[in-house]
């Protein structure tokens, strides 16, 4: 396997976490804001350390050059592939720009120990490709939501009820599937679990239930950080993907569909804005699905720039919301709230990036649609017209929102509304990803769809071992892959 | 320089102008500096004159060498060879193109030095000129498009500025709640496009308008597909033509469209936006050609939407509101005319409806005016301006009376058999979430029900 020149992983995984643990020994709630806004770039430089060193490298998967944790347990534990390698930034971004955009009025309810703990559990979550350590680490990582609705001394049941049953069926599903589990001799039991438990944490309808509880009882923060990264989304593409027949891939697409529609109408009939956010989320979230379990080149690559497009901008849209709701408490969407005048900037942040999540001509999210909406056409073709539905009220029920916050009174203030440097320059660098990757779709697209065929080579690679008869490990065919790819 | 590269060059001129004009005046408002109203109105005039001057030049080459179809090539935006996957930047100028955007770039000109004044010192200025400038870019390119999806690109931010602009007097609930009808109507329609795009797509494997339409400069292409793929291809790009130009049933759009500042409504709603619809319709004709059933339903919607635009037109109590539907009679009209195959008449009734009905909605706020202070200086009214005697009414001219009044009972149509079944759905199922969070938690599960508004504020922080 091919090696990084440094070992970004791991830096990326161990830095929040000592980053984690020294912010909790800090007293002062100002100097913790800062360390674990340092902390986080750090870890940010590394993610994209990854990233290009990745890119440079032109292989399917790599591992970290001085890799300590092979060392000590014999085994490659981090390792990235063209699937996860910018998910990783993507995840660390996420981060960063949350802790720039807490005010210091916040403080003191979010904690930000245990944001830099999580940020080391998805790092390593999306580092990572045993699926006994996925699972393991999913399910570390509803702890400190967990801790959070305890400590704001919020009902934990709905929450405690889904993970129990989303963990329960992950290591079900994952005990009966075994180690030799193919997509030619799927084990369509431990399937049906694994998909379940996958979708459960995507938040697929009916059991989406935990995910607007969410956030309606954590900070927004918090619930942001926990559903944006799409882990569910991940955990079907390394447990549910490599073993599940085509046709069982698409089917479970219809449910995403059916989804990603329920949510659109939801987002539209909302009126509390944490919970029209959560409802466009999942729409989002669950037209990534649709895509990835389409299973075709340009379907999956379609699903791919969406999963990074819709990242990106419905991250900038809920930091946008969250930076309102810090200045105004939680809105409504009931009423009219006309703050454009005393946020202007926070306004045009809010209408481009949530334009760019439904892939609005010129942003970064246009070209993966189109994708997305081609690839889904080509299997079924209702799907693709479902997709443009979805679409189509999502952007209805972004742009009332837009008008419902900003728009429709005169609201007088006592005090200045305006952008902080931090928050200002967190719009700027979203700016500069959603209509520059709109401008220059190219090397995203490529790159997507280069992991799409990997990804889909893989799985026709373990089909074809499977009917010879051969012994499906899973190391072995990533190394058949891996070198197909260095001999390209 | 041969005649192709200076042909490139102009071609790129026309494109990049208005897209320029929009990066300088939303770079510096991102970056949070303000640029003054005059470097702001000097701007506009400068994309706008460069961008006509180009067009102008294109046509005169066009004219003096006969060339009747200059495509301008860009390449691919995106493409992914492995699959035939193409997003093809390519622009045509032809005798439909040429025309339309040199009254893009006429009309927006008009309007911009109108505005300029009409806004002087409004809060406003610099969101109405950077929506402008969007809308511009997206007339442009979607008049010069070669392929449907350039076409649907521009489409998008013709919708997009429309909406804003609606919306602009945005301190006030009225105009923001018709922007939001405005922009629920575009999306229909867009959605409507992209389906179309996508069928065409499979039945030619390109988006290229060349690959549709046969090969021969417009109008005398002639499809390459079968009537049955037309009649599908076609009924979407009528509903989304529909949309977008205020047609039936979606005509309620347009009056609430005039909640805008005049200038904007003058040249977005009355006299450029309201054509794209039926500039589509133009473009895609040659499949009108090879179905019949298609050509029916162009007609049948264009004279619906001439009667009723008529109709309405003439009780509206508001100068704006009766030119909106009078513009909707023209537009039925072309459409009608489109249909029957006359496609230069259409044009040119196209461009002669456009510049007058811009002129008299700019006209319109001022001469009420003119006309009261007129009534002012000669002390009494106006000749013409006495009461009608009454006549005795048929039971039918009332029942007209006040179905044109009520326009159609379109909007309410929609709202009650559409809209309020939609939303009735939704909050049942919110209704049904609801009790199964609270029988999950053993208690009341939202707490976003007793939230007000401002609760926990900034300012009371402060």
């Amino acid at each position: 396997m091919s090696e990084l020149h440094l070992p970004w992983l791991e830096l990326s995984v161990l830095l929040p976490l000592v980053g984690g643990i020294w912010v909790s020994l800090l007293k002062n709630r100002d100097r913790a804001r800062t360390v674990c806004t340092i902390v986080c770039a750090v870890t940010l430089v590394c993610a994209i350390g990854e990233w290009l060193d990745f890119a440079m490298l032109g292989t399917f998967e790599a591992h970290d050059h001085w890799d300590l944790f092979q060392s000590i347990f014999h085994r490659d534990v981090f390792v990235i592939d063209e699937l996860s390698a910018p998910l990783l930034p993507l995840g660390a971004l996420l981060y960063l720009t949350t802790e720039m955009t807490t005010l210091r009025t916040k403080s003191n309810r979010f904690s930000f120990h245990w944001t830099l703990v999580s940020e080391s559990i998805l790092l390593a979550t999306l580092a990572c490709r045993s699926p006994w350590l996925i699972i393991t680490l999913l399910a570390i990582a509803t702890i400190p939501p967990w801790l959070e609705l305890r400590k704001r001394g919020q009902c934990t049941r709905v929450f405690v009820i889904h993970m129990a049953l989303f963990v329960t069926l992950l290591v079900a599903g994952q005990a009966l599937a075994g180690a030799t589990a193919t997509s030619a001799n799927p084990p369509i039991l431990a399937g049906c679990l694994l998909t379940a438990g996958a979708l459960l944490r995507s938040g697929v309808c009916p059991l989406h239930c935990w995910m607007t509880d969410l956030f309606e009882k954590a900070t927004f923060g918090t619930a942001l950080l926990f559903v944006t990264p799409m882990t569910g989304a991940y955990a079907v593409m390394r447990l549910v993907f490599p073993i599940a027949p085509s046709w069982a891939l698409q089917s479970i697409a219809i449910l995403s569909l059916v989804t990603a529609i329920y949510a659109a109408g939801m987002a539209l009939v909302q009126r509390d804005s944490r919970r029209f956010f959560c409802y466009l989320f999942l729409s989002h979230s669950s037209l990534v699905l649709v895509g990835l379990e389409m299973a075709t080149p340009i379907g999956l690559a379609g699903a791919l720039c969406v999963w990074l497009s819709v990242g990106i901008s419905l991250l900038g849209f809920g930091l946008a919301l969250r930076c309102v709701e810090a200045r105004t408490g939680r809105l409504t969407l009931d009423n009219f709230h006309g703050l454009y005048e005393h946020t202007p900037f926070l306004a045009a942040m809010f209408l481009l990036t949530g334009l760019a999540s439904i892939g609005f001509p010129g942003t970064v999210g246009f070209i993966g649609t189109e994708l997305l909406v081609e690839g889904a056409v080509e299997v079924y073709p209702f799907v693709g017209l479902a997709v443009v539905v979805a679409a189509a009220m999502n952007g209805v029920a972004i742009v009332k929102a837009y008008f419902h916050v900003f728009t429709g009174i005169r609201h007088t203030s006592t005090v200045k509304m305006d952008c902080r440097p931090s928050e200002r320059i967190t719009i700027l660098v979203m700016v500069v990803l959603i209509i520059g990757g709109g401008l220059i779709p190219q090397p995203g697209v490529q790159s997507r769809y280069h992991a799409a065929q990997a990804l889909l080579d893989h799985r026709s690679v373990e089909q074809a071992d499977d009917s010879d008869g051969s012994d499906g490990s899973h190391s072995a065919h990533s190394e058949t892959l891996t070198d197909n790819t260095d001999s390209e | 320089m041969t005649l192709e590269s200076v042909l490139q060059f102009l071609g790129l001129v026309v494109v990049a102008s208005p897209a320029v004009l929009l990066a300088a005046l939303g770079l510096p408002l991102l970056c949070g500096f303000k640029l003054s109203e005059s470097v702001q109105a000097g701007l506009t005039r400068a994309g706008v004159v460069i961008g006509l001057l180009a067009s102008v030049a294109i046509l005169v080459l066009m004219l003096a060498t006969g060339l009747r179809h200059v495509p301008i090539e860009l390449g691919n935006w995106v493409s992914i060879e492995q699959e035939h996957f193409h997003f093809h930047l390519k622009f045509v100028f032809d005798r439909l193109s040429v025309p339309f955007a040199m009254l893009s770039f006429v009309l927006c000109g008009t309007v911009g030095a109108f505005a300029s004044v009409y806004l002087h010192r409004e809060k406003g200025y610099a969101r109405f000129f950077l929506q402008y400038a969007l809308f511009l870019l997206g007339m442009i390119v979607s008049s010069l498009a070669g392929t449907i999806e350039t076409l649907f690109f521009g489409w998008e931010l013709v919708g997009l500025s429309s909406a804003l602009l609606v919306a602009y007097f945005h301190e006030r609930p009225g105009p923001v709640r018709n922007g939001h009808r405005v922009w629920t109507t575009y999306r229909l329609a867009d959605a409507a496009f992209l389906v179309a795009a996508l069928t065409m797509h499979h039945l030619t494997g390109a988006g290229d308008f060349d690959g549709l339409m046969g090969s021969g400069p417009w109008p005398e292409g002639v499809a390459a597909i079968s009537s049955w793929s037309a009649l599908a291809v076609g009924s979407l790009l009528l509903l989304a033509a529909a949309g977008k130009s205020g047609m039936v049933p979606f005509s309620g759009w347009l009056p609430r469209a005039m909640e805008g500042p005049t200038p904007s409504s003058a040249v977005f709603y009355g006299a450029l936006s309201v054509h794209l619809g039926t500039y589509l319709l133009l473009r895609v004709s040659p499949l009108l050609d090879i179905s019949l059933p298609l050509r029916i339903l162009v007609i049948t919607l264009g004279l619906i939407s001439a009667i009723f635009g008529t109709l309405a037109s003439r009780v509206q109590s508001d100068v704006k509101n009766a030119l909106a539907f009078a513009s909707l009679t023209q537009v039925g009209i072309i459409t009608i005319e489109i249909g029957l195959g006359l496609r230069y008449i259409a044009l040119i009734h196209m461009i002669g409806h456009a510049c007058l009905r811009t002129l008299q909605l700019l006209r319109a706020p001022s001469v009420l005016k003119d006309h009261q202070m007129l009534e002012d200086a000669v002390g009494e009214h106006l000749t013409g301006d006495e009461v009608n005697s009454a006549k005795t009414t048929t039971g039918f001219q009332l029942w007209l009376y006040r179905f044109a009044l009520h326009r159609g009972y379109l909007d309410a149509m929609i709202d009650n058999y559409v809209v309020r079944q939609f939303t009735a759905v939704f909050r049942w199922c919110d209704g049904m979430e609801r009790r199964w969070t609270n029988l999950l938690s053993g208690g009341p599960s939202r707490e976003s029900d007793q939230v007000s508004p401002y609760s926990d504020s900034l300012e009371d922080v402060a």
